[in-house]
């Protein structure tokens, strides 16, 4: 694989954590597991894990998405604001022409209106250069919008038959797994791809890459139709086990997505990290809401404990793999 | 011809502001006759102070670089308006502890972002916006949901009641803070070290600025405004819910950002600022005034930002 110029880290010298940031979010993983099986007897029984898998997947999905923007020196933070658009879209277009047909074309709508919300994020962030965090703050007011437009209320389900398929099996293999295997086929086969190159390359260094001659908008805005599209596949999972439609379901997924693409190891920065660092990221997110949940605090006290750990990982991971000076 | 209104807002944000602040005046006029009057001007700009004074605070901490921005100011206003209503509790004479309170608490919050970012070196963005999610958590457990707390009529006259031609006394309190920051910025050794580490910490660090120290009280002060904003949200509110401060985060921002306060850090001025919260409060006024269903209105209103930033809010060229 050729390394752009602009994006080549020099090679370590010694073992660097800072290059093994992967190692950190694996190390929390074990740990979270640990106390997580301590705190929850039958946390292996595989019918627990596999609930536990379909409740982590729309954030895994989620933080793929945006490590992708992040890895090209962007962010996106109207994906909150996309995953409550998808679904009220699919649960709407669903119900409007019914059945399993209305579900399947609900499902296209779904993903095609997550990757065109993706897409001009990209395409006012790259074409008209406008700064990330603000010009996607403010789409996600705008994407808000429209899902409230769609559906004002909570309501709306899709048939039974949704549900039952995400939490089943197909052919002896439980869905989610196939839905898990499908994602880091997907993470592997991207990381192998010249796109993913060229994106380190812009995220390390967009001038050197644009005079190397790296079609950086395009890049830029293809980062971004990817990470709708990622979204969108996340309220389809979250769907999967709520099965209704609300307008506000995604807030509290930029946050989350943030949050898991860094502690996977990723550099806000651009340029450096691993979509496999974000699958892990989201799973530890997910193992400590449910380490929460069995620790018996009480339920209001539950979301001050969540956000001061996830805090407190971000620092750690933070403090232990910076560089030097 | 676009290239050439986008290089002349570039140049003067100011100007673009007073035409859209102009606009926004003429528009709420045609449809609502009364729009523009002196005493309708005077409410709008009570309600412009507000947001003005929290994006004082975030131009600061804007302009102290390494892509400096608080995203906690609106959970820190709740938070700020819960205590001092609940220090207040109604009365005169407990009006002045709870400003104390209000901005004691904004600005603990706001040194512990600062520590965050300047010596665990959490990227701002996940920092603050992490901050928030603790403290609105803590607004759950303080509220159990409920509003809180209440504003005395002292308060709530000062803020909603002319006192002196015609103008509420907020105003005045928003003119000395204008004078302050400025004298901050431009004599102070503080606002020079600012500018120094906004505009190249590496290079400061070797002249001998403490940028951490500068950092730290940056995101101190901003924690500090957005509780003085929250003290008086609560006096133009009189009582106080969970969400109350959320609708000022985006603004804070997009006010720091149309009056020309670069996002890279180290170069902009409040002037800018202060009249870019008042041109979002005339638009926000003006979608009000139309009628709209409140989802439509929340459409348009990011459509008129989003159109603004394309019109001159652009990164350097070259990328």
């Amino acid at each position: 694989m050729t390394t752009a110029p602009g994006s080549a880290p020099t090679p370590p010298r010694r073992f660097d954590l800072r290059r093994n940031s992967t190692l950190l979010a694996v190390g929390l993983m074990v740990v979270l597991v640990a106390v997580n099986a301590l705190l929850q007897s039958n946390f292996f029984r595989p019918g627990i894990l596999l609930s536990n898998l379909s409740t982590f997947l729309p954030l895994m999905m989620i933080a793929v998405g945006q490590c992708y923007v992040v890895l090209g020196g962007s962010i996106d933070l109207s994906l909150g604001a996309i995953v409550s658009l998808v679904n009220v879209i699919v649960v709407v277009v669903a119900e409007t022409v019914g059945g399993i047909p209305g579900v399947a074309v609900g499902m296209v709508a779904g993903l095609a209106a997550g990757a065109a919300c993706g897409a001009v994020n990209g395409a006012l962030i790259a074409l008209f250069r406008l700064q990330a965090v603000v010009t996607t703050f403010a789409t996600s007011i705008i994407i808000g919008g429209l899902a409230l437009m769609v559906l004002p209320q909570a309501g709306g389900a899709l048939p039974a038959a949704y549900y039952l398929t995400y939490g089943g099996a197909l052919l002896g293999v439980p869905f989610v797994l196939i839905v898990l295997g499908a994602l880091i086929g997907a993470v592997v086969w991207i990381a192998g791809t010249r796109f993913h190159t060229h994106l380190l390359a812009i995220g390390g260094n967009r001038q050197g890459a644009y005079q190397t001659g790296l079609p950086v908008a395009r890049l830029r805005v293809q980062s971004h139709a990817l990470a709708g599209l990622m979204a969108a596949i996340g309220a389809l999972c979250i769907l999967g086990v709520t099965g209704a439609g609300d307008p506000l379901m995604g807030q509290a997924f930029t946050l989350g997505s943030v949050s898991a693409v860094v502690l996977g190891g990723a550099a806000l920065a651009g340029g450096w990290g691993s979509a496999i660092g974000a699958i892990l990221g989201g799973a530890i997110l997910g193992l400590i809401n449910n380490v929460i949940f069995f620790a018996n605090i009480d339920y209001q006290y539950q979301s001050i404990v969540q956000g001061v750990i996830i805090l407190l990982a971000l620092a750690a991971g933070i403090f232990v793999s910076r560089k030097p000076g | 011809m676009l290239d050439r209104v986008r290089a002349a807002f570039a140049d003067n944000p100011v100007l673009a502001i007073a035409i859209g602040i102009a606009v926004m005046l003429a528009a709420g006029q045609t449809v609502a006759p009364g729009f523009a009057s002196l005493q309708q001007i005077a409410a709008q700009l009570a309600v412009a102070a507000i947001l003005a004074i929290v994006a004082a605070g975030q131009g600061l901490v804007i302009l102290s670089g390494r892509e400096g921005i608080d995203l906690s100011v609106g959970t820190v206003m709740s938070l700020a308006a819960l205590v001092a209503g609940n220090v207040m509790g109604g009365a005169d004479a407990l009006t002045l502890p709870a400003l104390v309170a209000a901005l004691g608490v904004g600005m603990a919050v706001g040194l512990f972002n600062g520590v965050g970012v300047a010596i665990v070196r959490i990227p701002p963005l996940v920092m603050t916006l992490g901050t928030a999610g603790v403290i609105t958590g803590l607004l759950v457990v303080l509220t159990q949901g409920q509003t809180s707390g209440s504003a005395s009529p002292l308060l709530q006259t000062f803020i909603t009641s002319p006192v002196l031609a015609g103008l509420p006394g907020i105003i005045f309190v928003w003119v000395l803070l204008i004078g302050a920051i400025h004298l901050v910025l431009s004599a102070t050794r503080f606002g020079i070290n600012l500018y120094a580490v906004g505009s190249n910490d590496l290079a400061a660090t070797l002249s001998g600025v403490r940028v951490r120290s500068v950092r730290i009280a940056t995101y101190g002060l901003s924690g500090m405004l957005a509780g003085f904003g929250g003290f008086l949200l609560l006096g133009y509110t009189g009582t106080v819910f969970v969400g109350a401060g959320e609708q000022y985060i985006l603004p804070s921002v997009i006010a720091v950002v149309i009056g020309g306060t670069s996002l890279a850090g180290g170069k902009g001025s409040y002037n800018g600022t202060a009249l870019g919260a008042i041109f979002l409060t005339l638009l926000t006024a003006f979608l009000t005034t139309i009628n709209i269903a409140a989802a439509e209105r929340q459409v348009l209103y990011g459509l008129v930002l989003i159109g603004f930033m394309i019109a001159y809010g652009r990164e350097a060229k070259g990328r």
